[in-house]
């Protein structure tokens, strides 16, 4: 039953005044008739100012809607609800891009409305498995931790792990302002921010603008102040948008989501108010059902040219892997990248400790011809000098520098420059190539013995080795 | 036709009202746009049902109507290489018929190709008396796999036609009984109900999965079941899909249940390219693929699992060996907790519903090594591989304990061994099986006379390693005796050169129980000559210096029958080289 124009609606909408009762962010309606389940609402308060929500329940003749501005304000005598017949929707164009807009998808920065080239529902639908094409290619961070070690690949979901107090929004900014993809193909940013602070958001477009980067983001603003349940739209606006410029518009698109942990605490703040029945640490049972139909959106469609990458972001509640949020989100996504407060203390900028960071799709996007014919190998043998360096630390603090030996004590130095120069590059960005350099740098501080998983390489690309001419180490 | 009217829409979870009539478990078509669903609550004429598909939109008095069945699988030839979403409709079809790259609701597609022509051979005459099971006729369903055209269960009597050899379409009646029962080529059988069969048989025949850890020291039988918990990065889906590959089975089942979308696309993508190694046919040509990825409907992935049970069961009827994977069962579970939770269940531990043991407990019994219906006794398993997502990798939520009380072995993987970058990740300290005594002949059988003792003796050097680790995380390593020195160096090279195992290594992918049990041999003779050699006063260090090691270290790689000659060989030369080294 699609609606010609508004005019039209305005004619036939019927408005109910059968507020019945109102608990935290959700009202109930009586007497309601024709109500479909998941339908906009646009709610009149008593003072004439108007809101928006959604139908969570419709039964018999009640619906259940949760109000996106909060529930303030309302009364059960003179407040209007009328529902408007569609599943909540958002404009898309490419205008978009170079603009800030709330979390439901409205301009809040002063400038000239955008003209929708489409509406488009913002819940999405699930892509056919069938339909999916494998990610294959490499998108550049400028940054060595993750483009060396942890390769995000176009259509993956590489969530970062952050914790309170850690520069998690210094990173996303760095890489919103670094990230490109090396084939020169059409890039865009969609950057979704829930629930962050008024100080974090003035970061953010301070860095883009002053930066320039901004005219390529599609910037979601949901502040910490703003409407709770705002929040539960923000992401998925942000990806109806993101699939349009990556599917229709042929576009490599980087969504970046800050912070999923504000994204979690809403869902679970609408579910305790439905009263519904509590699973872990109180978020609702659904959460993961809930979480996935945000991260699995990313990916790449046969015979289309763009794709939709995410990088979400979240605070772990007390540095707590287990906790539910960066549980579930890790069980989605295809790997992760963990801040470290340890690193952070000692003053390691990015402090990413990537012993239990993984992209499961590296491989895919990395080799020959994608970033360099080394790169696998060499971040394998990285992986495993610096795993042995920080094993002896261990022992060190037991046994003594003194009682190892000298090759155990180069891993142990390894260790210390790979924290400094490898993963501490700071606010510079660097290519694939200078990472791998970087790499190799510190590498050949180890004895060639112990090069095993470089071996092939070693001629080509071993400092030491080019400066002296490959035929004297060849055999090693 | 029972039709009734939506009344309450809460998620995937729908009440109707006036379905008198309507039966548990029917499937229903919901609203104008016609989801399917399934009755999982009666009371008075309400009839609670979960959708399958997306119900945003639905509104209150919209019709119900009952299709007075339950969820039905149609079973029959063309299931093979096929790639279906939770409630059997294949996701290719979806694809083309609504021209979309999304998955549209409402979409009614059929399971099986019905304009593809068969060869048909049948198997018995006109006047043959026939029961339930037996086969009817065959036809090639792909290269390695012939698909038997059985009567349906419930029906016997004697063949009154039977058609020709010829080329058929699956709606061809072949055959007819007493005049009366016609059966074409498919049969169709609810998915909550298991399969009939003769009896169950004691499984004795080991599952060879080509991993060295799971076949020499937690080996299953054949119709047994097994547990793959793990947390997130531990690589349960790469296990799960080397099991898919290289497991000694005639079909495979792979149900992705609640995973990601770039993973089944990765199965999708591989499978048609990978050759099974026995039979040189593609991989793809024994295995049947159930994607119901997380973001599609959560009902229909509380489906998914009894689908692939069910189409498992189908080809163990014809007397095949079966193999089904799920990743994850979690999945499975938390779908029935959201599902109970939307009903407003009493919860169990952790929100799971108080029934999900019952529930576990059901599913993992319909696998088994079965006498199957029909006279000629064909025999069938169906082995059941399922990973568990244990949350914050604690294994003792309830989905894994649950499944653990109820299934015969359990791998676990384990996180540290995966951030040490260790794959398999799968612990040897707390992985298990109760099948041991079971294959155990096989092995003594088909491997060597002292498979079990060599087994034996490897555990127990890892176990020492363990408690010497301990140790050593106190007071260094050089505190240990040169004895105990060398159970440490020995446990490495078990952990390094034997359960160590690339799972994209061209030979190393796949290794028979043969190479396995040589390879400990090896290791074991080392440490046997190394032993004695140091009670003769030789230092722990000149062992190391021999070369042989290196030589261990690469068989792993070395092609099978190759590296199997050689450790025959090496068996007595280390102990020889061991034994030629001069006390300093």
């Amino acid at each position: 039953m699609a609606r010609e124009s508004v005019m039209d609606r305005s004619l036939l909408t019927v408005e109910y005044q059968t507020v019945d009762y109102v608990t935290g962010p959700l009202i109930f309606v009586e007497n309601v008739h024709g109500v479909s389940y998941n339908e906009m609402v646009a709610i009149v308060l008593p003072d004439g100012s108007e809101r928006s929500g959604q139908v969570l329940e419709v039964s018999g003749d009640t619906a259940v809607i949760q109000v996106f501005e909060g529930t303030q304000g309302i009364d059960v005598d003179t407040t209007r609800v009328r529902f408007l017949e569609e599943v909540a929707k958002v404009g898309v164009s490419t205008d978009m891009l170079g603009r800030i807009l709330n979390g439901a998808g409205k301009p809040i920065d002063g400038g000239a409305p955008i003209i929708p080239e489409k509406r488009l529902e913002i819940t999405g639908s699930p892509i056919n498995p069938y339909m999916r094409e494998q990610p294959a290619d490499f998108i550049e961070t400028g940054i060595s931790a993750i483009d060396g070690l942890n390769t995000l690949v176009r259509g993956q979901k590489l969530p970062i792990f952050s914790g309170s107090g850690l520069p998690a929004n210094e990173l996303a900014a760095q890489i919103i302002r670094q990230a490109r993809v090396v084939s020169g193909e059409q890039f865009a940013i969609v950057f979704g921010a829930m629930g962050i602070t008024h100080r974090e958001a003035a970061y953010f477009m301070q860095q883009f603008e002053t930066t320039g980067a901004l005219e390529r983001v599609v910037f979601f603003l949901n502040l910490a102040d703003d409407p709770t349940v705002e929040r539960l739209l923000t992401p998925r606006a942000a990806l109806t948008v993101a699939e349009y410029l990556a599917f229709e518009k042929d576009m490599q698109v980087l969504v970046v989501l800050s912070d999923m942990t504000n994204y979690c605490e809403a869902l679970r703040e609408v579910s305790t108010a439905r009263e519904e029945v509590p699973g872990r640490r109180g978020y609702p049972g659904y959460m993961y059902t809930d979480l996935s139909t945000i991260y699995e959106r990313a990916g790449r469609i046969k015979g289309r040219t763009g794709s939709v990458t995410q990088l979400p972001i979240l605070s772990m509640p007390d540095d707590d892997i287990t906790h539910p949020i960066p549980d579930l989100t890790g069980y989605i996504t295809e790997g992760q990248i963990v801040l470290s407060r340890h690193l952070h203390r000692r003053g390691v900028y990015p402090p990413i400790d990537v012993l239990p960071c993984l992209s499961r799709l590296m491989n895919l996007g990395i080799g020959e011809g994608k970033t360099r014919e080394d790169h696998r190998a060499v971040a394998n043998q990285l992986y495993a000098a610096y795993a042995q360096g920080r094993d002896l630390r261990r022992l060190v603090a037991i046994v003594g520098e003194e009682a190892l030996s000298d090759t155990d004590r180069r891993y142990l130095h390894f260790a210390d420059e790979f924290e400094k120069h490898i993963i501490g590059q700071g606010q510079v960005g660097r290519t694939i190539e200078e990472t791998l350099d970087i790499g190799w740098e510190l590498l050949s501080e180890l004895p060639m013995s112990e090069l095993k998983r470089v071996r092939d390489f070693i001629d080509k690309y071993h400092p030491k080795a080019k400066e002296s001419g490959a035929s004297e180490l060849g055999d090693i | 036709m029972i039709v009734g009217t939506l009344s309450k829409i809460t998620g995937p979870v729908v009440i109707a009202q006036g379905m008198t009539g309507v039966k548990m478990y029917d499937v229903v078509r919901v609203g104008a746009a016609g989801l399917m669903g399934e009755v999982i609550r009666l009371e008075g004429d309400l009839a609670t049902i979960q959708v399958y598909e997306d119900t945003s939109g639905l509104r209150v008095g919209e019709p119900v109507e009952s299709t007075e069945g339950p969820l039905m699988l149609e079973l029959g030839p063309g299931l093979l290489s096929s790639i279906y979403d939770g409630i059997q409709r294949p996701l290719p079809v979806i694809a083309s018929q609504t021209g979309s790259d999304f998955i549209a609701r409402g979409t009614v597609v059929s399971a099986l190709d019905r304009e593809r022509l068969w060869d048909f051979a049948p198997t018995v005459e006109v006047g043959q008396e026939v029961v339930a099971g037996d086969v009817l006729g065959t036809t090639p369903e792909s290269p390695t796999v012939t698909h038997k055209i059985m009567v349906p269960p419930g029906l016997r009597g004697r063949v009154t036609k039977i058609i020709p050899e010829g080329q058929y379409t699956i709606d061809t009646v072949v055959a007819v009984l007493d005049d009366t029962y016609e059966i074409t080529m498919t049969q169709k059988w609810p998915v909550r109900t298991g399969r009939p069969y003769q009896r169950k048989l004691d499984p004795t025949t080991p599952f060879l999965t080509g991993m060295r850890i799971l076949d020499t020291f937690f080996p299953i039988a054949l119709g047994g079941n097994a547990i793959i918990p793990g947390g997130f990065g531990t690589g349960k889906t790469v296990t799960q899909q080397s099991l898919a590959k290289w497991a000694d089975v005639d079909i495979i089942v792979y149900v992705g249940c609640g995973e990601r979308g770039n993973e089944m696309t990765e199965v999708l993508k591989e499978f048609p390219e990978l050759e099974d190694p026995r039979t040189g046919s593609k991989l793809m040509d024994r295995t049947i693929l159930v994607a119901n990825t997380s973001n599609m409907p959560v009902a229909a992935r509380e489906a998914s699992i009894y689908t692939g049970v069910t189409l498992a069961e189908y080809y163990r009827d014809m007397g095949y060996n079966v193999a089904m994977m799920a990743d994850s069962t979690s999945r499975w579970g938390e779908a029935l907790r959201e599902v109970s939770g939307r009903l407003e269940e009493m919860p169990g531990e952790e929100g799971y519903p108080a029934y999900l043991a019952t529930r576990l407990a059901a599913f993992y019994e319909r696998s088994g090594r079965v006498m199957a219906l029909g006279s000629d006794e064909r025999i069938g398993s169906v082995t059941m591989v399922g990973a568990v997502s244990p949350p914050g990798g604690d294994m003792s939520e309830p989905m894994t304990q649950n499944s653990l009380r109820v299934t015969g072995a359990f791998w676990a993987l384990d996180t540290s061994l995966a951030h040490r970058r260790h794959f398999p990740a799968i612990s040897w300290t707390k992985s298990y099986t109760l099948f041991l005594g079971q294959v155990r002949p096989w092995f003594e059988e088909n491997v060597a006379d002292d498979w079990a003792e060599v087994r034996e003796r490897a555990m127990f050097l890892l176990q020492k390693e363990t408690e010497l680790q301990e140790i050593v995380q106190l007071v260094g390593p050089d505190a240990l005796p040169e004895t105990e020195k060398i159970i440490l160096e020995v446990a490495r090279m078990l952990r390094e050169d034997f359960l160590q195992q690339f799972a994209f290594d061209a030979v190393d992918a796949y290794c028979p129980p043969k190479k396995a049990y040589w390879l400990l041999k090896v290791i074991l003779a080392f440490y046997d000559a190394a032993t004695q050699a140091m009670s003769r006063g030789v230092s722990l260090r000149q062992v190391l210096q021999l070369p042989l090691r290196d030589e261990i270290a690469g068989l792993k790689t070395t092609p099978h029958d190759e590296a199997i000659a050689r450790m025959q060989q090496m068996v007595t030369q280390v102990a020889d080289d061991i034994a030629g080294i001069e006390v300093l």
